[in-house]
């Protein structure tokens, strides 16, 4: 992995485009890597989320980013400023963080008004400030409550409110969502994005929930192993990753190794044996003759007919025929699980756009799978 | 099933409850109402509470044991410097017992059983046996008092011995083990990211302190406290070996009380006034307690 993809989509925006400077930044614990020289431009008011597995390193970023962790090598700036050396308790930045970290004795408006009393304001300045931050985040009622009589919800959101009080430049948000329900989730979700176009403020969010960064994101930067695989909005990042991982880890996927056999100008050919057919994906450059390649082709591109349906000779290219094998009804859409006549299986999703007219396809019906030409995303690492 | 559970769980309860019941509330009853008679050379050397008198029951009550307590100042200040002596030995406990604790909660997983045991160590030798030794540290040839003189920092021998200081040494090294272990078990349970979030609000180190790990400790200072400062009041064996000779903590006067004047009733009256004295203390800690469980609730 040693290519990073630059976001072309950011090229020639802003002249404020790197709002927060990552430069080459590592760190080391003892011989292990945990972040491996990333670099990284952020702009202001975006959400930028880092999407990573655990072990990722996107945590340790982020408690760079805060100066809990100091960089073994390579700088952080905001706004130009370079924030190397200058310690957690006077950086532009607040943390929010993923166990809430609510001071237990004190009450809610105590805690939002923490960081404020750092500051000596005064106290007038101090108790508007608290107010007007906690009517922002629904819990000007519950002032005077300690943290263990609010549910997880609420506790999310007077963390929230005590980092935001401050006007950081910078706020980060490590797992926001994690601790609460699904339904809570969707809500909150919406909810945080409304605040943030609100107030302004630049957000960096480190998740590992997929779903979480592409509704949050503005651009997404996908970790691996330390490094940064891949930075785009999240669209660029789902339809068109850089490397197979990014394609696994986001969404799901199915992935066929291939050879090239032909680089025209109608696009790229592939004949995958895995596949038993050949791809051409209209799309894809690169890629030399006779090179392995991998295919790549999101569930929901897939379309699935009856074998009976389908009209005439089978076209030589991006179709494929197989047996169902298994069906997911999930109520708003079906998964299809296809053995292909390769033997590989194959992924389809079909939204359930009909009521029950037509009669579904069962199990064990013979399919053809058909996809069309931009789909297939090529990936040669 | 739940019948039987809660039969075992008050089997088990019964345990603890029959023990202060026996060795805890029946002596205290018994010196509660010896403390309530006069002396007389009987045995028992005092006064029944029942007694015939011309044909009749009667029912003696007598408080000339507390009113003797307060027309002998020696008593008064013997309280209140027994008082005194356990406040400030409690306070150095503290200072010196909260920056171990601290440091032992926050080393590392490899580092803490061994320096707990270090803490522990000295109980593995006699309490009489150290207290000795100290005598040996302090008295005018003792080791202090000879290193001194033969790095010609002083000129003469420094009274150590026999002084408040020996006492507070003293006191403050034996009970220091009973302030720390409250303290670290409740430091040890203390969320670092707190501490974080405080950093990151732009509290500096100390102000952290103050504001987010000391009132969470608040429970382990005042159990510590109260380890220390209830034995220090009653203590004999150390002011009797270390201290003044002019002045005497009160538990050396109920001791005196009882063995060498052989006045049992004065000698109960003084016990049950060191009783009422410990009783505030307590409750105050109880109550910290309390609110504490509430939180965690």
């Amino acid at each position: 992995m040693s290519s990073e993809v630059p976001p072309p989509a950011a090229a020639g925006s802003a002249p404020d485009s790197a709002y927060v400077r990552i430069r080459d930044v590592s760190k080391k614990f003892g011989d292990f890597a945990a972040v491996d020289h990333v670099s990284l431009d952020i702009r202001r008011g975006e959400i930028f989320c880092l999407l990573g597995g655990s072990g990722s390193g996107k945590t340790t970023l982020l408690r760079m980013l805060a100066g809990f962790e100091a960089p073994t090598t390579g700088s952080i700036e905001i706004e130009g400023q370079d924030l190397s050396r200058v310690p957690p308790y006077e950086r532009p930045v607040n943390m929010m963080f993923q166990s809430y970290a609510l001071f237990p004795h004190m009450s809610v408006e105590k805690n939002v008004a923490f960081g404020l009393e750092q500051e000596h304001l005064g106290r007038d300045a101090i108790r508007r400030q608290v107010g007007e931050i906690l009517d922002i985040v629904k819990m000007g009622d519950f002032g005077a409550r300690k943290p263990h009589q609010l549910s997880g919800g609420q506790r999310q959101r007077v963390a929230l409110a005590r980092a935001l009080v401050k006007r950081p430049k910078l706020l980060l948000l490590d797992e926001p969502l994690a601790a609460l329900d699904k339904k809570l989730r969707e809500h909150t979700q919406f909810e945080l994005l409304n605040i943030q176009q609100r107030l302004g403020v630049t957000f960096i969010v480190v998740t590992h929930d997929q779903e979480e960064a592409m509704t949050l994101g503005t651009r997404l930067g996908v970790m691996n192993q330390g490094r940064i695989v891949q930075v785009g909005t999240p669209s660029d990042i789902y339809e068109s990753p850089a490397t197979r991982f990014v394609a696994d880890f986001i969404g799901s996927v199915n992935m066929f190794a291939g050879e090239v056999y032909a680089n025209g100008g109608e696009g790229l050919c592939i004949r995958s044996a895995d596949l038993g057919c050949t791809v051409r994906a209209e799309r894809a450059t690169g890629g030399a003759q006779g090179a392995t390649v991998w295919t790549a082709i999101r569930p929901e591109k897939i379309q699935i007919t009856r074998a009976a349906q389908a009209a005439g000779p089978p076209a030589a290219e991006n179709t494929a025929s197989g047996t169902v094998k298994e069906i997911a009804y999930m109520g708003d859409m079906s998964i299809y699980l296809v053995r292909l006549d390769s033997g590989s299986m194959v992924r389809v999703t079909l939204p359930n756009v009909l009521r029950g007219t037509e009669r579904p396809i069962a199990r064990e019906e013979r399919v053809a799978l058909s996809w069309h030409g931009s789909s297939p995303v090529v990936l040669t690492e | 099933m739940r019948l039987s559970q809660a039969t075992g769980r008050r089997l088990i309860a019964a345990v603890p409850t029959l023990w202060l019941l026996l060795l805890f509330l029946i002596p205290f009853l018994i010196v509660f109402r010896i403390s309530f008679s006069e002396v007389r050379l009987a045995i028992p050397p005092y006064t029944p509470l029942l007694a015939w008198h011309h044909g009749a029951l009667h029912f003696e009550v007598h408080w000339s044991a507390y009113s003797f307590l307060f027309t002998d100042p020696m008593y008064v200040s013997s309280y209140l410097y027994s008082l005194k002596v356990a406040a400030v030995s409690t306070l150095c406990c503290l200072f010196i017992g909260y920056p171990m604790a601290y440091a032992i909660a926050r080393s590392g997983p490899a580092t803490r059983p061994l320096l707990l045991m270090l803490i522990v160590l000295p109980f593995w030798t006699s309490f009489l046996l150290r207290v000795y030794a100290w005598i040996g540290l302090l008295k005018n040839n003792g080791v202090i008092n000879n290193v001194l003189l033969s790095l010609h920092l002083i000129d003469h021998p420094l009274a150590l011995l026999q002084t408040d200081f020996a006492v507070y040494i003293g006191i403050v090294y034996s009970y220091l083990p009973f302030m720390i272990l409250p303290l670290y078990a409740n430091l040890e349970k203390h969320d670092e990211t707190l501490l974080e979030a405080a950093a990151d609000l732009g509290a500096r180190p100390w102000r952290a302190f103050a504001r987010i790990t000391l009132p969470q400790s608040l429970p382990g200072i005042a159990a510590g406290s109260l380890l220390v400062f209830i034995p220090a009041v009653g203590e004999y064996v150390i002011p009797t070996l270390l201290g003044r000779p002019d002045q005497l903590m009160i538990g050396r006067v109920l001791s005196d009380e009882f063995f060498e004047n052989r006045d049992w009733p004065v000698a109960s009256a003084v016990a049950i006034l060191i009783l009422l004295l410990l009783i505030v203390p307590i409750l105050l800690f109880q109550r910290v307690e309390r609110r504490q469980l509430e939180t965690e609730a």
